[in-house]
C-alpha cells in the first residue's frame, strides 16, 4: 500500500485547498508532512528515505518526548510581547516541531499545513524549528482557512534555530480569507556560517496581517534573506515587516520585499537592519506598484548602525504601474490586460526565494493562479 | 502600391508641436530611409505612427494598407501588422525575455521554440539571455539584437525601426542589418528604418531616402546620396541644395 493514501485520513476537501496553497498531496515528493487541523494535530509522518534524518511531531509531543526542548521555548519570542503571545502562552493547541538532525540533507522539501475550518476560531499554535549544525533543508509552509469559514484569527508563534553550519530556507504561504485576522510571532537564531532564508508570499484577500519577524545573526558569517511576495487586494491591511539584528562578525542581512495593493487595500512594508558589529552588510529592497487609486502602500525602511564600518543600504521604490512598460507590450501585440497581467507576474518573481526549481515551479503556479483570478 | 499614407500629420509631444504638417507615403515591399539632425523629430513620427500615447495627433491622417488607423490604438495598429523597435526600450522587471519572444510568436510561455526559432535567437546571440529580464542589465547592442529579434517574430507588414544601427559593434550591426533585409525580402513587407550613419546601407537594399528637418520632411532620393551630402555638406546644406524634392519619391519611374 503505497504511503500517500494514509493522507485520506484529512478529508478530500480540506486536501484539494492546500493543494492551491502548496501542499503536495503526493507525499513521494515531500520528505515529511505535518497538518494541524483547527485545535489539534492530525497528521505527521516523515517519508520513509528521509527516517532518521527529520523529527516531526506536534510540538507537545515534542515537549513530553525532550525535557531540553523547554529551553528553546520563549526563548526568541517575548512571551509579554503583546495580547497575542500572551494568550498561545495561557492556551495553545499545539504546533511543529521540526528537527533536521545535524548533517542531514534533506533534497526534498517538508511540508507542513495549519489550517481552520472552523467559524470563530482562533487558532493558537506554536512551532519550534531547529535546524541542526551542518544540516540543510527547505521548509514550505501553508495556512489555509477553509473557503467556507467566515471569521477566524490565527495567532503562531515561530522559533527558528539555525545551528552552526546549517542552511534552512523556510517559505509560509498564507491563504487565508477576507475574514482573517493573523499574527504570527516569529524570531530565529542563526549561529556561525549559517544561512537562514525566510520567504513569505500573501495571495488571496485577508482581513488583518501583522507580523514583524525577528533574525538575530549571532554567528559569525551568520546570514539571514527575507523575501516577500504580497498582493494585498479587497480590502486587506498588511504591515510586513522583518527585522535583523546583527552581531556577529561578517554577518549580512538582505531583505527583498514585491508587493502590489489594489482595490483598497492597504499595506505597510517595514524592514529594519541593525548592524551592531562593526564588520556586517545589509540591504534592504523593497519594490511597491500600486493598481489603482483606492490602494495604499508605505515603505518604511529602518537602518541601524552602531559600529563603524557598518554598510546597510537600502533602495524603495514605490508607484504606479508603469504606462510605457504597459505601451512597450502592446506595440508586441499584448492586450492591455495581458500587458498588466504580465507585469505583475513579472514583478512578482518568485526567483527572489531561492527555491529549488520544482518548489519554485510550484510557488509560481500560486502567485499566477492569483494574479489571474481577477 | 503603397503600404503606408500619411496626409498633413501634425503631432505634439507635452504640448509642443514637433511634426507640422506632413505628407508622405511608404512604398509596399521596400524599405526606406529616414536621415535627420538630433531633435528633428524621427521618433516622434514612428511613435505617431505606431500610435503610441502621448505623442498626440492634432491633425492629418494615416491610413495602413488602405484602412485608416488615425484613431486606432497601439494594440490594433501592432495586430494589423505594424511594429515598432524603440530607441529606449523600457526595462521591465521579472519579465524574461525568452517569455516575451514566445509571446511574439503567438505561443503561450510555456511552448517551446521550434528548430528554425531557436537558430533565430542562436544567430542573434541571445540564447543566454532568454532567461533574463527584459532589457534589465542588457547592454545596448544587446538590446538592439533583442528589440529585432522580437520584431521578426512578430511577422509584422511594416517595421518602424529606430536607429537599429547606433551602439552597435561591427559584427552585430551585420547581423542586425542582415537579418532585417532577408525579413523583408521574403515576407514582401515594408520598412522605415531612421539612421544616422552610412554602414547600414551596405547592408539594406534601399532605394528610397529622405530627410526630417525641423518638423518637415525633404531630400526624397537615394539614401546613398543623402548620406554623401550630409556628410560633405551637413543637414541644413543637404536640404538646400539642388536635389531638394519635397513632394515624395518621383525618381524611381525612370528605372
Ligand atoms: N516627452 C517629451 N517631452 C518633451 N519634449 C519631447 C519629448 N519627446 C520628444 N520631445 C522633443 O521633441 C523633439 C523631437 O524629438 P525626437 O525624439 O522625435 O527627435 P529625433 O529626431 O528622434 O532625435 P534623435 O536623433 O536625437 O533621436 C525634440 O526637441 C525633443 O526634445
Ligand atoms: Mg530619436
Amino acid at each position: 500500500m503505497s504511503k500517500e493514501n494514509e493522507l485520506i485520513k484529512v478529508p478530500h476537501k480540506i486536501l484539494e485547498e492546500t493543494y492551491k496553497a502548496g501542499m503536495e498531496a503526493d507525499e513521494k515528493d515531500r520528505s515529511g508532512t505535518f497538518y494541524h487541523v483547527d485545535q489539534s494535530t492530525v497528521y505527521s509522518k516523515v517519508n520513509e528515505l528521509f527516517q532518521g534524518k527529520i523529527e516531526l511531531m506536534d510540538t507537545k509531543a515534542a515537549l513530553q518526548k525532550y525535557s531540553w526542548l523547554e529551553g528553546y521555548m520563549w526563548k526568541l519570542v517575548d512571551k509579554n510581547k503583546d495580547e497575542f503571545t500572551r494568550k498561545v502562552a495561557e492556551d495553545w493547541s499545539g504546533g511543529y516541531f521540526m528537527r533536521i538532525m545535524p548533517g542531514a540533507e534533506i533534497t526534498f522539501p517538508l511540508q507542513s499545513c495549519l489550517l481552520i475550518t472552523r467559524k470563530n476560531l482562533e487558532q493558537r499554535v506554536h512551532n519550534i524549528i531547529i535546524a541542526e549544525e551542518g544540516s540543510k533543508a527547505h521548509i514550505i509552509t501553508s495556512c489555509v482557512q477553509h473557503s467556507s469559514v467566515p471569521d477566524a484569527a490565527h495567532l503562531g508563534v515561530s522559533e527558528i534555530y539555525v545551528k552552526k553550519g546549517a542552511m534552512l530556507n523556510f517559505t509560509m504561504i498564507h491563504q487565508w480569507s477576507e475574514n482573517t485576522l493573523v499574527r504570527p510571532r516569529s524570531a530565529a537564531e542563526i549561529g556561525d556560517k549559517a544561512t537562514f532564508v525566510s520567504n513569505y508570499v500573501c495571495m488571496r484577500p485577508v482581513k488583518n496581517v501583522q507580523m514583524y519577524p525577528a533574525a538575530f545573526c549571532n554567528g559569525t558569517d551568520s546570514t539571514v534573506s527575507f523575501n516577500s511576495i504580497l498582493y494585498g487586494h479587497t480590502n486587506s491591511l498588511l504591515d510586513i515587516g522583518s527585522k535583523a539584528v546583527l552581531a556577529g562578525k561578517g554577518s549580512k542581512a538582505e531583505m527583498v520585499s514585491r508587493a502590489i495593493a489594489r482595490e483598497g487595500s492597504k499595506m505597510i512594508i517595514r524592514g529594519l537592519i541593525e548592524g551592531n558589529n562593526a564588520d556586517c552588510k545589509g540591504h534592504l529592497e523593497c519594490r511597491g506598484l500600486l493598481l489603482d487609486e483606492e490602494a495604499f502602500l508605505q515603505s518604511i525602511p529602518e537602518l541601524i548602525a552602531r559600529k563603524k564600518g557598518v554598510e546597510i543600504t537600502h533602495e524603495a521604490a514605490v508607484g504606479k504601474i508603469s504606462e510605457k512598460e504597459i505601451t512597450y507590450l502592446m506595440t508586441r501585440k499584448l492586450s492591455r490586460d495581458q500587458a498588466v497581467s504580465l507585469i505583475i507576474k513579472g514583478f512578482m518573481d518568485v526567483g527572489i526565494l531561492g527555491l529549488p526549481e520544482a518548489l519554485n515551479a510550484e510557488i509560481k503556479r500560486i502567485v499566477e493562479a492569483s494574479a489571474e483570478a481577477d | 502600391m503603397n503600404i503606408l499614407e500619411v496626409e498633413n500629420l501634425s503631432v505634439k509631444v507635452e504640448g509642443k508641436l514637433i511634426l507640422k504638417d506632413v505628407t508622405f507615403s511608404l512604398k509596399s515591399h521596400q524599405s526606406h530611409i529616414l536621415f535627420g539632425p538630433n531633435g528633428s523629430g524621427k521618433t516622434t513620427l514612428l511613435s505617431a505612427l505606431m500610435g503610441l500615447p502621448s505623442y498626440e495627433v492634432v491633425s492629418g491622417k494615416i491610413s495602413f494598407m488602405g484602412v485608416d488607423i488615425t484613431d486606432k490604438s497601439v494594440e490594433e495598429r501592432a495586430k494589423l501588422g505594424m511594429v515598432i523597435s524603440f530607441q529606449n526600450p523600457p526595462e521591465i522587471t521579472g519579465v524574461k525575455l525568452g517569455d516575451l519572444l514566445k509571446l511574439c510568436l503567438g505561443k503561450s510561455p510555456i511552448a517551446r521554440f521550434n528548430e528554425e526559432e531557436q537558430k533565430l535567437i542562436e544567430a542573434f546571440r541571445l540564447t543566454k539571455f532568454l532567461d533574463r529580464d527584459i532589457n534589465v542589465g542588457f547592454s545596448g547592442g544587446e538590446r538592439k539584437r533583442s528589440e529585432i529579434l522580437q520584431l521578426i517574430f512578430l511577422k509584422p507588414k511594416l517595421l518602424l525601426l529606430d536607429e537599429p544601427d547606433s551602439g552597435v559593434d561591427v559584427e552585430s550591426l551585420r547581423l542586425i542589418a542582415d537579418e532585417i533585409q532577408r525579413y523583408v525580402e521574403r515576407s514582401g513587407s515594408s520598412a522605415l528604418i531612421i539612421t544616422h550613419k552610412g554602414d547600414i546601407l551596405d547592408h539594406i537594399k534601399a532605394k528610397y531616402g529622405c530627410v526630417l528637418l525641423a518638423g518637415k520632411f525633404h531630400c526624397f532620393t537615394h539614401p546613398t546620396r543623402i548620406y554623401e551630402e550630409i556628410k560633405k555638406v551637413g543637414y541644413e546644406e543637404c536640404v538646400a541644395c539642388r536635389v531638394r524634392k519635397t513632394e515624395g519619391w518621383k525618381f524611381e519611374q525612370g528605372k
